[in-house]
């Protein structure tokens, strides 16, 4: 079945993942993400934001349901990995920059040994996006010698190299430094407005309300409901959402 | 530190790099060395008494042949670390294989040998390699020395096999992640990513494995290689005197601490260095 471009880029059906030792993290998700859509995901700790989103890129199989991304069964015995990776974009929380190499080797490293390309033009397309996350003459700096805030700008930038359809943002300020955090959200709202589609776990509930076209709550392995922002924030349904806004906001 | 300052008799929280631990301070060398003086001294009182030639002037007598010895103790040393190395890193790599029998299979490997008296290593190798192998028409001989270096690089390969599995586990997952994420196979990963930190993580066990291995090297004595251990023993034997034993096995102890400690010292270092980051 070909995937068109008006249905959903990532599609969730009653998607079930227990982990080792009995945990049940995911008790049947469901979501569809259309191209372009901003989603943000909040809710509280261990309610299963982070695994979703590592379930979209198969970093963790999933037990039942199903994961379409552009048409493509995620579980699938058969499924190729790193052709779905090349689709599907992640930035983490401890931003994972490879210490070893400089911010340029970190966006190169990828399109030159996995997409093949050419190592000039490789350079040229790394070096567009660091000045794209505001990092001109960091391009030579070690990891160690960027502050957290830049290495997860350096970090997109390197998810971004590999030119996804859809970017997967674990938690991504909630390392930072708070006076670090305003770049960042500052970089992934400027890719939103360029009409990439973000899934975007957070808890930056002005950042939500700000970017997002549609917010999620989960809580205990499920979505408990979704709105846009405005809605969402100011006339949340379910009792759960209620509570956890009020501790929060 | 004010967690540190206390008046109170209470057990400080032990702080690592506070103080040098002992081993790594000169005192050893300075007390080999003051233990060298007295007992050539001790030794040239007896030898005067008896109208004999001086400790210090029949140690200088033999120095060439002990350094000959000495170099063979270096080239065995050598040649263990090579081996040992060149094995021991594919087969720690086959310990973290996806595969079950290989990582199993390897993981009996390292562990049989890691575990295994160096000393009964040397012995099976001396007795169940031939003194000679043939590969068509061209006869390799396998001298003592060259067999009890292959004993000696078994536990070595074993040990590096370790270093490489840990060192591995050692760093974050978010690394393996990371590189998964940006759609890198296994293989990329860890020729690009996860093995160029570990030599990093490496380099000071592996040096201080060497040091190891070096003080280990005397122990083909036993079986029979002509290394400074052996010579000593030899040079005593002719020298038939007794005021020499002391000063003869401190002086072949000088030669081993002299070529380990800055080793010690640089690994030391290294740490030191490599923790910053």
């Amino acid at each position: 079945m070909a995937w068109s471009r008006d249905q959903p880029l990532v599609r969730l059906r009653d998607v079930h993942k227990t982990f080792g030792g009995g945990v049940e993290v995911l008790k049947g998700v469901s979501m569809d993400v259309k191209k372009g859509e901003v989603i943000c995901i909040i809710g509280p700790s261990g309610s299963g934001k982070s695994t979703l989103l590592r379930c979209i890129n198969a970093l963790v199989p999933i037990d039942k349901g199903s994961i379409l991304v552009e048409g493509q069964e995620v579980n699938d015995p058969k499924l190729d990995k790193l052709a779905l990776r090349r689709k599907v974009g992640m930035v983490f929380q401890q931003y994972n920059l490879f210490p070893h190499k400089t911010a340029l080797e970190n966006v190169m490293m990828a399109p030159v040994h996995v997409l093949k390309r050419d190592r000039k033009e490789a350079e040229a397309q790394a070096l567009a996006l660091i000045a794209r996350v505001r990092l001109q003459g960091k391009e030579a700096a070690y990891p160690g010698e960027l502050s957290g805030g830049q290495q997860q700008r350096i970090a997109i930038a390197r998810s971004l190299a590999m030119n996804p359809d859809v970017m997967l943002f674990d938690e991504v300020t909630a390392a930072l430094d708070p006076e670090t955090v305003k770049g960042v959200l500052v970089t992934i709202r400027e890719l939103a407005e360029d009409g990439m589609t973000c899934m975007i776990v957070t808890h930056e509930m002005g950042f939500a309300r700000e970017v997002a076209h549609q917010v999620y709550f989960t809580d205990g392995g499920l979505l408990v409901e979704h709105a846009p922002p405005k809605q969402f924030f100011a006339n949340p349904r379910d009792r759960r959402t209620r509570q956890f806004l009020d501790q929060i906001l | 530190m004010i967690a540190n300052r206390s008046d109170m008799a209470v057990l400080k929280p032990f702080r690592i790099g506070a103080a040098e631990p002992w081993h790594f301070t000169i005192w050893p060398g300075v007390a080999l060395i003051a233990a060298l003086i007295v007992a050539v001294g001790i030794g040239e009182a007896h030898a005067a008494a008896a109208e004999r030639p001086g400790i210090v002037a029949t140690i200088l007598k033999w120095t060439p042949l002990l350094a000959q010895g000495f170099a063979l103790n270096i080239a065995m040393s050598f040649l263990a670390m090579a081996i040992g190395t060149a094995v021991g890193v594919p087969l720690g790599l086959a310990q973290i294989s996806l595969l079950p029998p290989v990582r199993g299979g390897s993981w009996f490997v390292t562990q049989f040998f890691r575990n295994s008296p160096w000393l009964v290593l040397l012995f099976y190798c001396m007795l169940l390699l031939p003194f000679e192998v043939r590969v068509g028409d061209v006869v390799i001989p396998l001298p003592g020395w060259l067999k009890s270096t292959i004993g000696l690089s078994l536990p070595v390969m074993a040990n590096v096999s370790e270093l490489v599995r840990g060192a591995v586990r050692s760093i974050p997952f978010g690394q393996w992640e990371a590189a998964e994420s940006v759609a890198m196979s296994r293989a990329q990963t860890l020729r690009m990513v996860i093995l160029p930190q570990c030599i990093k993580r490496m380099t000071p066990p592996w040096m201080n494995l060497y040091a190891i291995l070096t003080v280990a090297t005397p122990l083909t004595s036993v079986v029979g290689v002509s290394e400074a251990m052996t010579l000593t023993g030899d040079i005593l034997s002719s020298e038939a005197r007794t005021e020499l034993l002391v000063p003869m096995y401190l002086y072949l102890l000088l030669w081993f601490f002299l070529y380990c400690y800055p080793i010690a010292r640089a690994t030391l270092a290294l740490e030191k260095r490599f923790q910053v980051r």
